[in-house]
């Protein structure tokens, strides 16, 4: 089924649910659905249970971290100069900030469809890292929620066991978020010495 | 001293007679019978495993008995990357060994955290927590290699005086036969690594020569 498609069929069956269809312009076209936070889980039961989509199986789920990014767009503006009025180009700049992505591949056993790709994104980096868990509905999906809980610091609300799952739970980094750096003392000094 | 007594023993030696001191009788069993600790960590145990098995047989060199607790064992065969999750737990599986015991570092991993090491999460070499008596480089080292470390081992314990102020740590009531277990921090493991074994650089093997 084509993404608009499942666009249609979802936003037509739960009321208020907001999608976008990402694009993926790569030869595969693998196009992924994003939803809203608030209405991601019942999006999630839609096509688990219709019986046109049977979504039966979770087969990965994946973080991504989008970091700060800084836009620069060319903009023509109307500006004085030397007492004329012209069009000069100008270059603005602006934040877009940064957010946690998790990514759930969903396929059909039954109708052998899929892959299906689900997007949700949380708010920002920083305080704001909730989304809905989907593990009440894909049991596949728990080990790997808390391994992005663990990697990238994404709580997954309504999970019933969200626990570290490869680091130690005293740890209070996010090993694999963009802007991480391991700690320097385990380091430094040895390979500083090497290289003299 | 020492190389008269092995003149005199050769001499002897020539005419049919059998001498020995009791410290080569000592070390001479000693170094045939070191039982390993059955411990394996990753890709390099599966070398450890078939270095064990008939084609390359350990058993020759007397380390056939690997026990499955540190209690009965004298060599602990560290055979792999070490997680920082892991390394206090091998930290503890040393400490719970009784002396005299030994540590094998194998491969490239297990040396110095190999291609892991700009990781978040491995162990850059064992060598930070316990002293390490052989280091075998390689990824993962061949059963020969380990062959070549197992005699290396054999020959440092034949070398091994059990008197006179060059006896080894074992014997040394005020050396330490236990070492530190670091213990997981908010950012890595704490302390990073233990002076007592891995002193800092200035006094270390990096010495910078201007």
């Amino acid at each position: 089924m084509i993404a608009e498609e499942l666009k249609a069929a979802i936003e037509e069956a739960v009321p208020g649910a907001v999608v976008a269809v990402v694009a993926n312009g790569s030869p595969s076209a693998q196009h992924s659905l994003l939803l809203d936070s608030d209405h991601a889980f019942e999006v999630a039961r839609f096509l688990r249970d219709d019986p046109e989509l049977r979504l039966d199986f979770c087969s990965n789920v994946t973080g991504i971290d989008w970091l700060d990014t800084e836009v620069s767009e060319k903009v023509k503006v109307a500006k004085l100069v030397d007492g004329v009025e012209q069009t000069v180009e100008e270059t603005r700049k602006t934040w877009v900030l940064g957010y946690l992505e998790a990514v759930y591949h969903l396929f059909s056993m039954e109708k052998k469809l899929g892959p299906v790709v689900l997007r949700m994104r949380t708010k920002d980096r920083g305080e704001y890292v909730h989304l809905p868990s989907l593990t009440p509905l894909w049991r596949s999906a728990e080990f790997q929620e808390r391994e992005i809980f663990d990697l990238y610091g994404i709580v997954f609300d309504g999970h019933p066991d969200l626990r570290r799952i490869l680091m130690w739970d005293e740890l209070t980094d996010h090993p694999m978020r963009k802007d991480y750096v391991p700690p320097a003392d385990d380091d430094a000094e040895v390979m500083e010495a090497v290289q003299r | 001293m020492e190389q008269d007594l092995n003149v005199v023993k050769a001499e002897l030696g020539k005419h049919g007679v059998f001498t020995t001191t009791f410290e080569d009788l000592y070390n001479w069993g000693r170094k045939n019978s070191v039982w390993p600790l059955t411990f394996g960590l990753a890709c390099c145990a599966i070398e450890m495993i078939a270095t064990t098995m008939a084609r390359y047989d350990l058993a020759r060199f007397g380390a056939e008995i690997f026990r499955p607790s540190p209690r009965q064992a004298d060599l602990i065969i560290v055979s792999g990357t070490i997680t920082k999750k892991m390394a206090p737990l091998v930290v503890r599986l040393y400490n719970q060994m009784p002396e005299p015991k030994y540590v094998i570092a194998m491969g490239a991993c297990a040396i110095s955290g190999g291609p892991f090491r700009d990781g978040y999460n491995v162990l850059k070499g064992i060598d930070r927590y316990i002293p390490v008596d052989v280091h075998i480089p390689g990824c993962p080292p061949r059963p020969e290699a380990l062959i070549h470390a197992f005699m290396t081992l054999q020959e440092k314990i034949a070398g091994q005086h059990i008197s006179g102020g060059d006896r080894p740590r074992h014997l040394k009531a005020e050396l330490p036969s236990e070492f530190d277990i670091p213990e997981y921090g908010e950012h890595g493991l704490e302390p990073a690594s233990n002076d007592e074994v891995f002193p800092p650089v200035q006094s270390g093997p990096f010495k910078v020569i201007q």
